[in-house]
């Protein structure tokens, strides 16, 4: 067992301009890919649980590598699961749970969280493992962490793995949301009752403040998400709610945050995925397709206030796509797809025009949503995997797709407009976050 | 209107009792004479830990934005839904925002490019809260589409 695994450190990450091309570009590949079910809400039995679901998308990744867990010498995950509300502090966890799971790290592992210990103690297949970490926050955290540690050397066949649980409660009103007083940080928010997507309602508002256009025309984008996820088998709409979006549903929906309405938000739910990465060279062995990594990068600006600007979040998403293109070795035009984050649908254009995907420039983007084909079919897949809006909240589906994609894996969903060969994909936020470039050769 | 009570701690507490006596000072970097709020520990302009200073404002200010939100995580403010969040530029730098819920505009009715005024309202017995009130209309009220 690896002794106590902790975040990955800061000289893991590429964080600046001027680093060249990554020294791993085409030397690490994803190969498999395991999805567990995913329900809306944990039922509370032991086989339901974020850890159970943990356990399946690790087992369905290496049998959809076609490896055996005795050639896994590396895990990297996030420890962090919950996605709206905590699990209540001294609540007993229920009976059948404790007897069906070894514990691990945190009394709550495997069902509000996840530790590496608690996945090895659960799943003995994985003796080998030799080398663990965490990459906080999401997958795209930990999608980079794990393209950098093979890359080093640090492991050859490494499971990433990224888990949310949704327990009973509205999403984000427990905590200090539900408290009369607020500390820290918060004390210069909470009293004024900013909430949800409140901070991008604001940017969406300066953005059409200063180019023009209006909340109308996010429609065809929150359609074609709708529809790509609808074709996303593993989703959460495509398994529970095969529901049809109609642009007149969307533009009637109702605010959350005005001008951010329902379907600009997801939904919360209970998933867990896991990817194998590995070297090309064991890859060869490998039943899937090799789909490489050229490069990752980590965005952390610090703001001036209590609320990004439009000028900051513009400029953040230009550092990142200048970084992602200098360290990939490649040009906008390479792009054959986009796959960036949209948990809220209202900043995608921000990451769009950071990239220039397409062409898209400063202030193109609505326009760009309402006269361009953003379809699977079309000349510039935009979100072909249907992001958290189409498929429910977890901040994956975007990788899962970019390798799917060029796998030529993604099914009903599959790309036909163009050759899906170089893809982009990461978030959480177009302010910070870690991204990555995947391409279907080495070089 | 209850609202979450702020509870001020060390770095905070200069903000805080500035509020009760009914001024409105913000933090200014002495090496960058650069102002920011809330308060950091370091100056998010030159990095400085050390020259970082509290400074008094005018109180004057414009709205620069807002939003209306209908459901809120609050759970305070979910007997006000629907309530306005608007954005204030600091009248000596615009580029400093304080958060507002302008007392008294109605809902979805914000002057956006409106004068307003810094105040200060009792939110439990001996804190005040910076609040902001419109002084006067902006020439051409904005017009927001849905």
């Amino acid at each position: 067992m690896p002794s106590a695994t902790q975040p990955a450190p800061a000289s893991m990450y590429r964080r600046t301009e001027g680093l060249g091309i990554w020294e791993h570009k085409g030397k690490v590949a994803a190969v498999g890919i395991g999805h567990s079910p995913v329900d809306r809400r944990w039922d509370g039995k032991p086989e339901t649980s974020v850890g159970a679901y943990a356990i399946v998308a690790l087992r369905n990744a290496m049998k959809d590598a076609g490896i055996t867990a005795d050639q896994v010498d590396g895990l990297v995950m996030d420890a962090s699961t919950t996605t709206g509300a905590e699990w209540p502090a001294g609540r007993p966890l229920p009976e059948e749970f404790v007897k069906a799971f070894k514990p691990g790290a945190n009394h709550v592992d495997g069902i509000s969280s996840l530790s590496t210990e608690w996945i090895i103690a659960n799943m003995p297949e994985l003796a080998h493992v030799k080398y663990t970490q965490y990459g906080p926050g999401c997958m795209s955290n930990c999608v980079c962490v794990a393209a950098q540690a093979v890359g080093d050397g640090k492991t050859k066949v490494c499971l990433v793995l990224k888990a949310w649980d949704n327990l009973e409660g509205r999403y984000g009103q427990g905590g200090e949301n539900a408290e009369d007083t607020i500390a820290g940080r918060a004390a210069f928010s909470n009293p004024w009752g900013p909430t949800g997507p409140y901070l991008w309602a604001h940017m969406f508002n300066e953005y059409t403040k200063k180019y023009g256009g209006n909340h109308d025309q996010m429609a065809n984008f929150v359609l074609n998400e709708t529809r790509n996820g609808l074709l996303f088998p593993e989703g959460f709409w495509a398994q529970h709610r095969p529901e049809v979006l109609t642009k007149e549903d969307y533009l009637s929906s109702r605010w959350i945050v005005k001008p951010a309405n329902l379907y600009d938000c997801d939904i919360p739910i209970t998933v867990a995925v896991a990817y194998v990465f590995t070297t090309p060279e064991r890859a060869k062995d490998m039943k899937q397709k090799p789909v490489y990594i050229w490069n990752t990068t980590a965005t952390n600006p610090r703001n001036r206030g209590i609320i990004q600007t439009l000028d900051e979040g513009q400029a953040s998403t230009d550092f990142t796509g200048r970084k992602l293109y200098e360290g990939a070795g490649i040009k906008p035009s390479d792009l054959s797809f986009e796959n960036m984050y949209d948990g809220y649908t209202l900043f995608h254009q921000f990451f769009l025009e950071g990239l220039r995907f397409a062409g898209v420039q400063r202030g193109e983007a609505l326009d760009f949503y309402e006269t361009a084909d953003l379809t699977i079919e079309g000349p510039h897949p935009v979100s072909p995997s249907g992001g958290n809006r189409g498929s429910g909240r977890t901040r994956i589906w975007m990788h899962t797709d970019c390798i799917q994609q060029i796998q030529g894996r993604a099914g009903a969903r599959q790309i036909t407009g163009v050759k899906p060969e170089i893809g982009v994909s990461g978030g959480p936020m177009p302010t910070s976050g870690n991204f990555l470039i995947w391409s279907a050769t080495p070089n | 209107m209850p609202r979450p009570i702020p509870v001020p701690d060390e770095l905070s507490k200069p903000f805080w009792d500035a509020c009760n006596e009914r001024r409105l000072v913000v933090q200014n970097c002495t090496a960058c004479n650069r102002m920011q709020y809330p308060p950091e520990k370091t100056c998010l302009g030159c990095g400085s830990g050390k020259s970082l200073a509290w400074r008094e404002v005018s109180g004057r200010g414009r709205v620069d934005d807002y939003v209306v939100v209908h459901d809120s995580r609050l759970r305070l403010w979910q007997a006000e839904q629907p309530y306005n969040v608007a954005l204030i530029a600091l009248e000596e730098d615009p580029g400093v925002l304080f958060l507002s819920n302008l007392p008294g505009i109605p809902v979805d009715q914000v002057p956006v490019g409106a004068s307003v005024q810094a105040d200060f309202e009792e939110v439990t017995p001996g804190q005040l809260l910076l609040e902001w009130r419109v002084v006067s209309q902006p020439q051409r009220p904005a017009q927001r589409k849905r």
